[in-house]
């Protein structure tokens, strides 16, 4: 089949493609199975390797190659040709500068992501024996979801809250904040949700929903967001959330 | 141009750049981390079933049958000493992460879960036994994550983005690397007292590949084009899971949570090659066995593939048939499985719950690389001369923990011991040592590579030349190899080096993110790699492990308990003309733990 590209380019560097603009491209023989990455990679590689998009692993676990394509953030590299049709519009995800092309500014996501205490805490002495700490199967499963996240921003650049106000710290750090708070083993829960807490924590999440169906790693966002403002009320994670006391309706 | 000074500068921020980050700043060392990814890019984080140590929390394990699994999988090339460093710091290592923080998956008493996993046994081959530590079918990808957090925990300064392209040397002394911003394309030097390089494989050199975009072994064949000699280049694992048409990963938890592999008859044909591990045999040996199916037409529909079936039905039936109690069901699957349900209903539109996995062996990890000894540091030659203040960890590196073959699992354990052990290394070798003075102009050689290429008006576009590459090497040099094939491999790739050389052309003759030029640049790397694992592979005439020739059927130990050491005479940003390599086979084995148990002696590889 015939696949027609509609893509966002941008190039600062070049007068005259220093302002956003549409460029089409038509590949011949492209198969239904083909990866969104792979032709996006025979339009560089045929016919014009000026186009710029990242990308790494191509199988959906390195977060690189974060588009938006046909108006919803996806990972280019897990979705197929049969997923989205013969007309493909690819564009740089919302709320990041875009540097080059398809290439934005990660560095505002990452800073809001390094700014949760995004790391294990435990100060206590290690167990006498050598080994590991001890964790139950059921503590384990409590943050399951979240240890999914792999940073490819589709949540935070999919939230209207976040492209209306680039101070929010995002899904993705909230994500990331949740994996630890809820983890029976980490101590500085009340440090994170006191950062959460803040005006430009969760509070700025409306519970819009775009993140959930954005994220190509099938994190329930929302949900995770809704349990870490619930700790935020509570004052505390502990003993109050259980997966299974929370209707699955996502 | 920027130059930057650090006592200790570590190239590549997968498991082993970050472990090595994390112990050169606790050992007081100033340290950057460079990366041509943002670090949780990393392809670590595509490891899926798990990290070989032997706790011994679901059955008795011990290091000592740990190692003697990695050195008969490495089909008794493997560094003997290696091997037991990794076996015995495995434990503790893996124990490490849990501290940090890792989410392992927990047994009934809240321990960390094990699973088995491809040539793990117990009792020196015994019976299969689970030592793999997982974390759901995620375990790559959690570890990565962990690493990346505690990096971010204890400040370690990260240059992401920043792409290494030359090491800079001084009268045969470490002085620094050149690294291209990539989002400016403005050059950086990095003067160091100390360099890692943990840059990765080049697992790109092959057409079909579980390999990201990005492993093109640029740390390797910048240091080779250095100088540094390149080890055992010939052995180069094919993984035999990959999905069928796509190389993309199917993990060995699969085999190790009781999956089977079955050809277009309908048989479980492991049971003919590998009568008592079956599986969970070596991963040379089982994609052999695929290659051998497929030649003799037992393929699917008569293709080049078979099944991997995980389905609980097929599963339970042979469980029951070698009498074994566990039972398995969906849920089981859904969970242990998770990556690999996604991977299989995202790219085939295969549910692994009700239909068989279309796979076939993908080309996966480099056994060979930068020779090291077990502190990680650089060794030069047969006599293990040091070069001091480099140090390479991780898959880019041959210490040799996995000789000509590595068992599942052990790429794990090799990121987080020998990166560990580089970083505690690299720390106290800075606290003792000076700067090497930068040479003047220390960024012209590549300065001018970069420019030729961006500039260089030819008709040969980049990825045409790598498609030819990764044909000729899949055809030629791949699963099973002989002479005429190889021989034919190294013309090509001469051939294709030189249309490198003269005719390549680019689009992009710009400096901000120039992902066309870097690409190209990347292509020269896989070049020069692909050559020396070619002539490489034409030398050594036996099968081993990794390197199965059809015209030297078998292992030779009376010649070949020798590591292949490649060496360019000279050193340069690229290498303009033909490379001329030096072989040499004077590397002995290490024999250290068949010298105290005679268990440990080569023989005859059977699983």
């Amino acid at each position: 089949m015939d696949v027609t590209f509609k893509i966002r380019r941008y190039n600062p560097e070049i007068p005259g493609k220093d302002k956003p603009y549409w460029q089409e491209y038509v590949l011949k023989d492209v198969e239904p199975t083909n990866r969104v990455l792979e032709m996006l990679h025979r339009v560089k590689w045929e016919q014009d390797g000026t186009l710029s998009f990242r990308r790494s692993c191509s199988s959906g676990i390195c977060g690189s190659d974060a588009m938006r394509i046909n108006g919803r953030n996806r990972l280019a590299c897990k979705l197929l040709i049969r997923d989205v049709g013969a007309k493909i519009q690819v564009e740089p995800i919302l709320g990041l500068p875009v540097i080059k092309d398809l290439i934005v500014d990660m560095e505002p996501f990452f800073d809001h992501y390094r700014s949760v205490m995004p790391f294990y805490v435990n100060n206590d002495p290690l167990p006498a024996d050598g080994r590991e700490r001890l964790q139950t199967a059921d503590d384990r499963a409590i943050f399951d979801d979240t240890t999914n996240c792999i940073l490819c921003a589709c949540c935070t650049t999919s939230c209207p809250s976040f492209w209306a106000n680039g101070k929010y710290v995002g899904p993705a750090a909230i994500v990331q904040a949740h994996r630890f708070i809820f983890d029976s083993r980490d101590q500085a829960a009340k440090d994170r949700i006191d950062i959460l807490a803040e005006p430009d924590g969760v509070w700025r999440c409306r519970t819009v929903y775009n993140c959930t169906p954005a994220c190509p790693r099938g994190i329930s966002v929302t949900r995770a967001i809704g349990e870490v403002k619930l700790a935020i009320m509570r004052g505390s994670p502990k003993g109050i959330i259980n997966p299974k006391d929370i209707p699955t309706h996502e | 141009m920027q130059t930057h000074q650090f006592d200790a500068v570590i190239i590549g921020a997968g498991g082993a750049g970050l472990m090595a980050a994390r112990y050169a700043v606790l050992g007081g060392a100033k340290v950057a981390v460079i990366s041509k990814l943002y670090p949780s890019r990393s392809h670590t984080g595509a490891a899926l079933g798990g990290i070989g140590a032997a706790l011994g929390n679901l059955e008795e394990d011990k290091p000592l049958w740990h190692a003697y699994d990695t050195v008969k999988g490495g089909d008794y090339l493997t560094d003997q000493d290696a091997a037991m460093v990794l076996a015995e710091e495995a434990i503790d290592a893996v124990v490490e992460l849990e501290h940090m923080g890792l989410p392992f998956d927990r047994t009934p008493e809240g321990r960390i879960s094990q699973r088995r996993f491809g040539g793990h046994t117990s009792n020196f081959g015994e019976k299969p036994v689970r030592r793999a530590c997982h974390s759901a079918d995620r375990t790559g990808h959690m570890i990565l994550q962990t690493l990346y957090q505690q990096c971010i925990k204890d400040d370690v300064k990260f240059f992401d983005e920043y792409h290494v392209v030359d090491l800079i040397m001084n009268n045969g002394k470490v002085a620094g690397v050149i690294a291209v911003q990539l989002g400016t394309g403005e050059l950086h030097v990095f003067h160091a007292k100390a360099l890692m390089f943990a840059t990765g494989g080049w697992g790109r050199v092959w057409q079909i590949s579980s390999n990201a975009h990005t492993l093109t072994g640029d740390g390797a064949a910048v240091l080779f084009r250095r100088g540094i000699p390149m080890q055992d280049m010939e052995f180069f694992q094919f993984h035999p899971t990959g999905l069928y048409g796509l190389g993309v990963l199917l993990t060995e938890g699969i085999r190790g949570e009781g999956g089977v592999l079955i050809n277009g008859k309908g048989e479980r044909f492991m049971e003919k090659y590998a009568p008592n591990i079956k599986d969970l045999a070596s991963r040379d040996v089982v994609s052999r066995s695929i290659y051998l199916e497929v030649r003799a037409g037992n393929g699917v529909k008569g293709k080049n593939y078979v099944y991997l079936d995980i389905r609980p039905e097929t599963v339970n039936r042979y469980l029951a048939e070698a009498g074994e109690t566990r039972r398995i069901d969906d849920d089981h699957v859904r969970h242990a499985l998770a990556e690999t349900l996604d991977t299989c209903r995202t790219y085939v539109g295969v549910d692994p719950l009700t239909e068989p996995m279309p796979i076939q062996p993908t080309a996966h990890y480099a056994m060979g690389g930068i020779p090291t000894n077990v502190n990680a540091e650089v060794v030069l030659d047969a006599n293990w001369t040091v070069l001091p203040g480099l140090y390479a960890a991780g898959e880019c590196a041959c210490v040799s923990a996995h000789g000509a073959n590595r068992l599942g699992t052990n790429s794990l354990v090799d990121l987080v011991v020998f990166g560990r052990r580089g970083g505690m290394k690299m720390a106290e070798y800075v606290k003792q040592a000076d700067f090497v003075p930068l040479p003047p102009n220390p960024a012209g050689e590549i300065e001018a590579e970069l420019n030729r290429i961006r500039n260089n008006k030819g008709k040969s576009r980049a990825y045409e030349l790598r498609n030819e590459m990764q044909q000729v090497m899949m055809d030629h040099v791949g699963v099973f190899r002989e002479e005429n094939g190889m021989k034919s491999a190294v013309e090509s790739i001469k051939e294709l080096r030189e249309r490198y050389r003269n005719d390549v052309v680019i689009d992009d003759h710009g400096h901000k993110f120039n992902t066309d030029l870097m690409e190209a640049w990347e292509l020269g790397c896989l070049l020069d790699l692909a050559q020396i694992t070619a002539e490489s592979a034409v030398a050594r005439t036996e099968s081993r492990g990794a390197h199965s020739r059809e015209d030297f059927k078998d292992r030779d130990d009376v010649n070949w308990m020798v590591h292949t050491l490649a060496t360019y005479k000279g050193s340069a940003a690229a290498i303009a003309g033909p490379i001329n390599t030096e072989l040499n086979f004077d590397k002995k084995v290490n024999l250290s733990l068949m010298e105290q148990d005679e268990r440990f002696k080569p023989k005859a590889r059977t699983y």
